[in-house]
């Protein structure tokens, strides 16, 4: 299998065409512009036979993309941040018709205070909207989990569509080398699209997403909860397979030093590797340190993390997005909610590494101070907010006599 | 699957469930007998959304989506594109919007279609309000009306549609009126034969929302063009041409005194609306002279 360099965009745009797309519809925005730059060459190239729609609005390139797989074409689009949220209606509206669209997201904060730069509260926002989310730590997952996404979200029993989240920057833009499928070999993994539910013909008429009355709706929402159901054993199925060919293993989750672990961390996304790192670290002090990094979060793999921690005595779960006004951060409350009276761990939610601010190996060298100093009876309670400047509450509009 | 509990006689079944005096149904049944079964179509949420069917129940006969109130355009865009790439040059895609699907929230994705001149034809019913969820203004709503938004009258004029329409310099465009259904045919059939983003604006009066009886729609549709207060004109490859000059251009009391909606309006209103009337009409007049 080649070895090809990409950075994280660059192996969102491989694993797209190597699915062979029949329309695009993308509209830029930092750090997503190089995906629809790239695209756009790919058709101008010839290396993707699609018609790219250079529409003007991330809600269009929605709107354009349900309305073009609707006819039985595979679609591609991809967006971040406030593009994400712009599309929100139309993302509920993919996930309803249950149109498998896969779409790469590359995570940036959202405004307000404008940032550029990587948190996930774009993503989070969408946790609830229908579609299934994978969270990449590496550029060689990026592609990789974009080629699964295709077979599960698109799987009879699933049809349900894809987001696969990666950190904006940190993978979006790092040149990393990526064990590339050929094209065959991709093509007969991904296969081609076949329309399965609804769809828009003349020789087969439908009508699709009138009004639907009281008497049906909560019956087409179970429809759905289903496809999520499905969706965590396909996404199993799809795994084991794509290691089969491809020899790479995927997760819904990934264990890292967890099987004799006192303390461990949950992480989510491209601070992975640097938990893992600082794990390395304290195993070598002889600390029982372990790491469960949560890779597909919906549908969320409660059994999984269950299993995973059952163990562990004190968990502390990092969340790199603000959750505001939440008891915890969303990936949090969902550990929570899956160890609530199945373990005796305790659990502390960290929120850190917001807008493009690193999480570093020291900040984790913290959190598993803070999670120790518990474990070890020194603390009762961590800090839930992470690498917080000590001036936070000086800055800027709130500095301001009252 | 379709199946037919009553076979209809063209695209659209009988009974049908638009208030009394709407004249949505004959758009519908003259389009899609004109556009033919090869087509499908693309509703906003709506009166033509609940005319086209609710639940599992449709009123047409070609397959359709009713898609968000702002994105209409670009649902057509997506089907278009997605038929193209299968090699499917036959099937139309018809969009049927009224105006505030049209002309206020989703200008921007009409606007984008129109630029990327994606082949579709896109209908937009103008009956000047959001009648569906109860008689609010829009951009279309024209001064002095007064709607449950407006309620001492709208102190604005209502937005120029099919001058922005020109202004994206569209294969084809055309206003209609329900009354004039030759003429509405005659454009529609045009419109079915060109290639590339057609745009035809139809005035379809409310009885509802406009506060007349019923059987009068037609009467008030072609009093409104009596008085230039609707304008038919055809925009084709660059070229605009207008209809006959309206008999009693500018003359606007009687059209606004068949309607309750005007009844707050002062003479002064009426002599604004009119001077409006005839400067709209003579604009657009020179503009036909000018290529």
């Amino acid at each position: 299998m080649p070895v090809k360099m990409f950075d994280g965009n660059g192996a969102a745009v491989e694993a797209i065409r190597l699915a062979r797309p029949g329309v695009i519809a993308a509209y830029p925005i930092t750090p997503q512009s190089s995906i629809a730059e790239h695209l756009a060459d790919e058709v101008a190239n010839g290396s993707i036979d699609a018609e790219y729609v250079r529409v003007e609005s991330e809600h269009s390139a929605m709107s354009v993309s349900i309305g073009a797989q609707l006819t039985g074409v595979r679609v591609a689009t991809a967006t971040a941040s406030v593009g994400l949220a712009l599309m929100h209606e139309v993302c509920g509206v993919a996930a309803g018709c249950r149109v498998p669209i896969v779409m790469p997201v590359v995570n940036r904060s959202l405004v307000a205070p404008w940032s550029l730069w990587c948190d996930h509260s774009d993503t989070m926002a969408e946790r609830d909207t229908g579609w299934l989310q994978f969270y990449c730590a590496t550029v060689q997952e990026i592609l990789d989990l974009t080629l699964c996404a295709y077979r599960i979200s698109e799987h009879e029993e699933v049809l349900t569509p894809s987001m696969v989240c990666f950190d904006g920057f940190y993978l979006s833009h790092s040149m990393q080398r990526v064990d590339t499928p050929e094209d065959e070999e991709a093509w007969s993994f991904v296969g081609p699209y076949v329309r399965k539910n609804m769809y828009l013909d003349t020789k087969d008429v439908m009508f699709i997403n009138d009004l639907c009355p009281t008497v049906e709706h909560t019956e087409m929402k179970y429809q759905q909860m289903m496809g999520f159901k499905r969706a965590a054993e396909v996404a199993k199925e799809v795994f084991a397979e794509y290691k089969q060919r491809f020899g790479r293993e995927l997760h819904t989750v990934e264990k890292y030093m967890l099987d004799d672990a006192d303390v461990a961390v949950v992480t989510i996304g491209s601070m992975s590797g640097t938990g893992k790192y600082v794990v390395n670290q304290l195993r070598e002090k002889g600390v029982k340190a372990g790491l469960l990094r949560i890779c597909m979060f919906r549908p969320f793999p409660a059994e999984e993390v269950r299993e995973a921690l059952r163990g562990v005595k004190v968990v502390g779960v990092v969340d790199r997005s603000s959750g505001l006004g939440a008891a915890q951060g969303p990936v949090c409350s969902e550990v929570k909610a899956a160890l609530c009276g199945e373990t005796g761990a305790r659990v502390f939610g960290f929120t850190g590494g917001i807008a493009g601010r690193d999480i570093s190996d020291g900040s984790f060298r913290k959190i598993f101070g803070e999670l120790f100093d518990v474990y070890e009876g020194r603390a009762d309670d961590c800090k839930a907010w992470f690498d917080v400047r000590d001036d936070a509450m000086s800055i800027r509009e709130v500095d301001m006599p009252c | 699957m379709l199946t037919y509990k009553v076979q209809p006689k063209g695209a659209v079944s009988p009974g049908i469930s638009t208030c009394q005096g709407c004249m949505i149904d004959v758009i519908f049944r003259n389009v899609l007998e004109i556009m033919g079964d090869d087509t499908v179509l693309v509703v906003p949420p709506g009166c033509a959304a609940q005319f086209s069917g609710t639940g599992p129940e449709a009123s047409v006969t070609v397959p359709g989506i009713q898609g968000n109130l702002e994105n209409s355009a670009a649902i057509a865009s997506g089907i278009s594109n997605g038929f193209r790439h299968q090699g499917n040059k036959h099937t139309k895609v018809v969009v049927i919007a009224g105006d505030g699907g049209t002309v206020d929230i989703g200008i921007q994705s009409l606007s984008g279609a129109m630029e990327r001149n994606e082949d579709i034809l896109y209908i937009c019913y103008d009956n000047e309000a959001y009648m569906n969820t109860g008689i609010q203004g829009s951009s279309s709503t024209p001064f002095a009306a007064s709607t449950t938004t407006t309620p001492a009258g709208k102190p604005v004029n209502s937005k120029d549609l099919i001058q922005i329409v020109m202004a994206h310099h569209v294969p084809y465009a055309a206003t209609a009126s329900v009354a004039n259904i030759p003429d509405l045919r005659r454009k529609v059939q045009k419109a079915r034969d060109i290639e590339g983003c057609r745009v035809l604006h139809i005035m379809s009066p409310c009885p509802t929302g406009w506060g007349y009886p019923s059987a009068k729609t037609v009467e008030v549709a072609r009093e409104a063009i009596n008085c230039g207060a609707w304008v038919l004109l055809e925009y084709e490859n660059g070229k605009l041409s207008l209809g006959r000059r309206p008999a009693a251009l500018g003359e606007a009391e009687k059209y606004f005194g068949m309607q309750k909606r005007f009844k707050g309006a002062s003479a002064e209103d009426i002599k604004s609306a009119s001077a409006h009337f005839v400067e709209r009409y003579e604009y657009l007049e020179k503009l036909s002279e000018l290529c």
